[in-house]
């Protein structure tokens, strides 16, 4: 293990808070401008924490972003911008919902194989990008875009009556799911609410995930690639076959983003399942500076702020005060972040230079009784 | 990681915000509830439609019996969890009743309506929920569609008429059948062009005038001379073109040429498919606030004036002979003599 590095801590930590509180004064600001109490909003926000329903609701959510982070961060740590998480996610909820119903295994097996689905699906659409640009050198960003919208067209395409659709009132489902695929919850009393049960599964992903990038040959290959492509083709990584990998990986995580509410709660997809999971956890991963635990209280504030600003509409603010904050720590993080970067360079040249300084002093005190030696040696 | 099993461990921790819940008091019959609770679908406050349609009668109710309360906007790309927690808030602090446009909020309200029996609960657009204190609401959009495809192709020149439709669903298709059928009937040789903007309502296919304008310039290109829309808050740009080109323009949900924020435009607003939300939203405040609230389905059709083609504009009334088909395509519909396609 390596020895705990507080200066490596106080920079991890630095970038994140400077933002926040960056973020939380910059809101003030508009609040002031637009004649509102600056503070007021706040408090009733942090009042929700210390409900338990609005906990369970935090944590549910934030289970979702965490998955989605984790995808967005595995190409991140290896310079891949997987924007296409989003229609990765959607497409994969999609198809395991059709897949769970109608498929009727015993739990056993139904459960295992709709996550194998979601995974394989949210793989294969990242693994679209991943061949193009390893093949025609495309931009994963700009195939990515068009996944996403070609997704939402398939998806349309795949819910319709002739196909998976099934109509329940208005709304266009793809069927109530066989029960033997859902998730049970951990219920925490009718007043507090179900924690989804696939929560785990986020926390296991997590763990993975770090395992993986840290203790693992291929974690190493892959973090190499992202730092510098050069020096990892040098050590003999094969570059592309690494960058089709993260993209299947990345995809294949995407894919599992959405399960923990379509196993644990809404048991069908259909128009109200909720969209734009994977942009969101792009902002969370860079918040959580790619770390799975950083991610994890990204993911909690994001969630935090979705589900405590809802409170806001019965008090007469706008619960938009909540993404006015979300965006504008998105912009700050990404200002803080190069901050602390050049910050911290600072910090160790100046501490670099101390210890070259005091190197050269001892050795120049060396030299000096050096020099006598030598001329005593000489005097001989 | 850590942060993860730490929020895991405290989830669940201190009280619930319902513990102190209220609801409405059924014994004395005197209503004691906060006010209506109006959570509006996607578009909001402002779209001159659908949603200012429920805001319509939520103002209404408000000045004949004061009953007050509260509007709710939902938030982008929200999916069911927000919906619940928005309603349980709502019900939690005694607003009666809770009232979810759109049918998106059918599973929250079907959730919600089963933890909080003595508050009664509406929504419009959707009759799958059955509870005892649920008030479904929905309405015949296509009998007000054919009136609209009647009048478009009776006032039409080109002999093409357009629909717009905001997004891919069931819903808008009923309007958009509805329409067809009613331009063909009046007249057989209209050539009718549909559009719907886009396919999920996260793309703001309701909620989009630019892209409403752009699809209407298309179908003007393509000789169009009356535009109908389904289009919720992008219809705004439908109308908006439209009279920008002279051509007629039909509106949807409320009575548009009414609109103060279309005013620039209602010359060429040649009259709108109602769809009588406002009075839903109305009635059954009213309901709840005499302590007789309404329950089941409530369908609003030609016959009970729920659904209905505005004759607001000067300019419409002076055609009589569109005038008249409308008025008999009605009664058609109301003797049962003319059935309209839903899709």
């Amino acid at each position: 293990m390596k020895k705990f590095d507080k200066e490596r801590v106080l920079l991890a930590v630095a970038g994140p808070v400077m933002a926040l509180v960056a973020a939380i004064l910059l809101t003030s600001v508009v609040l002031l401008v637009s004649g509102r109490n600056p503070i007021e909003p706040y408090v009733i926000m942090a009042e929700q924490i210390g409900f338990s329903d609005v906990q369970v609701l935090i944590v549910n959510q934030a289970s979702l972003y965490y998955i989605a982070a984790l995808a967005v961060a595995l190409g991140f740590r290896m310079n891949l911008f997987n924007i296409g998480v989003d229609g990765q996610y959607r497409l994969a909820a999609m198809v395991t919902a059709v897949v769970g119903a109608h498929v009727a295994l015993p739990a056993a097996l139904q459960v295992p194989l709709l996550l194998l689905v979601a995974v394989c699906t949210g793989a294969f659409w990242a693994g679209i990008a991943g061949l193009l640009k390893v093949t025609r050198g495309v931009s994963e960003v700009v195939a990515t875009i068009m996944l996403n919208s070609i997704a939402t067209a398939l998806i349309l395409y795949l819910t319709q009556k002739d196909t998976w659709g099934v109509q329940s009132g208005n709304n266009m489902t793809t069927g109530e799911m066989h029960p033997s695929g859902w998730i049970p919850g951990i219920s925490l009393g009718a007043d507090t609410g179900e924690l989804y049960g696939l929560i785990f599964l986020a926390v296991l992903l997590g763990v993975l995930y770090w395992l993986v990038l840290n203790r693992t040959r291929f974690g190493f290959d892959l973090r190499a690639s992202g730092a510098s492509p050069e020096a990892a083709a040098a050590s003999g990584v094969d570059a592309k076959r690494m960058t089709l990998t993260a993209m299947l990986i990345s995809g294949g995580v995407a894919g599992l983003s959405g399960l923990p509410l379509l196993l644990g709660d809404a048991h069908t997809y259909g128009l109200s399942f909720p969209a734009g999971l994977g942009f969101t956890a792009i902002g969370i991963a860079l918040l959580g500076r790619n770390h799975p635990g950083g991610i994890a209280f990204a993911a909690l504030l994001w969630a935090f702020l979705d589900k405590a600003s809802q409170e806001l509409d019965f008090y007469d603010y706008e619960k938009e005060i909540a993404t006015i904050m979300q965006g504008l720590i998105v912009f700050a993080v990404v200002i803080s972040y190069e901050v602390v970067r050049v910050w911290g360079l600072r910090r160790q040249q100046k501490r670099v230079g101390e210890e070259l300084a005091a190197a050269a002093a001892s050795a120049a005190g060396k030299s000096v009784k050096g020099d006598k030696t030598e001329k005593e040696v000489a005097a001989r | 990681m850590t942060v993860a099993v730490v929020a895991l461990a405290a989830a669940g921790c201190g009280e619930s915000s319902k513990s102190a819940s209220t609801g409405g008091d059924k014994e004395s019959g005197k209503y004691s509830g906060k006010g209506i609770g109006l959570a509006y679908d996607i578009g909001g406050e402002g779209d001159q439609s659908f949603n200012d349609a429920a805001h319509s009668g939520f103002l209404k109710a408000d000045k004949d019996f004061g009953i007050g309360g509260k509007t709710f906007e939902p938030a982008d790309g929200e999916g069911d969890a927000d919906k619940v927690q928005r309603l349980e808030s709502m019900a939690k602090q005694g607003y009666n009743p809770i009232i979810g446009v759109g049918f998106v909020y059918a599973p929250a309200i079907k959730e919600v309506a089963a933890k909080y029996p003595d508050t009664t609960f509406g929504i419009i657009d959707d009759a799958s929920v059955e509870a005892k204190n649920v008030a479904s609401m929905v309405f015949s959009e296509e009998q007000a569609s054919y009136l609209a495809g009647v009048a478009a192709a009776k006032a039409s020149k080109s002999h093409t008429v357009g629909f717009i439709g905001g997004v891919d669903i069931p819903l808008i298709h009923k309007f958009g059948a509805g329409f067809e059928q009613g331009a063909k009937a009046a007249d057989p040789k209209v050539k009718v062009i549909k559009k719907i903007l886009t396919s999920t309502p996260q793309e703001g296919g309701f909620s989009s005038p630019d892209k409403g304008r752009e699809a209407a310039n298309g179908q003007i290109e393509q000789g169009a001379d009356v535009l109908y829309h389904a289009a919720g808050l992008s219809g705004q740009g439908v109308i908006s073109e439209a009279a920008k080109n002279k051509v007629w323009a039909i509106g949807v949900d409320s009575d548009q040429y009414a609109q103060d924020a279309l005013k620039e435009y209602k010359d060429w607003i040649l009259g709108s498919a109602t769809k009588n939300v406002g009075g839903a939203v109305y009635e059954l405040a009213k309901s709840v606030h005499e302590g007789k609230p309404l329950s089941g389905t409530i369908r609003g059709d030609l016959k009970t004036e729920g659904v209905g083609f505005s004759d607001t504009n000067p300019k419409y009334q002076a055609m009589t002979e569109v005038v008249e088909a409308v008025n008999k395509a009605k009664q058609d519909i109301i003797d049962a003599k003319v059935t309209v396609k839903t899709s």
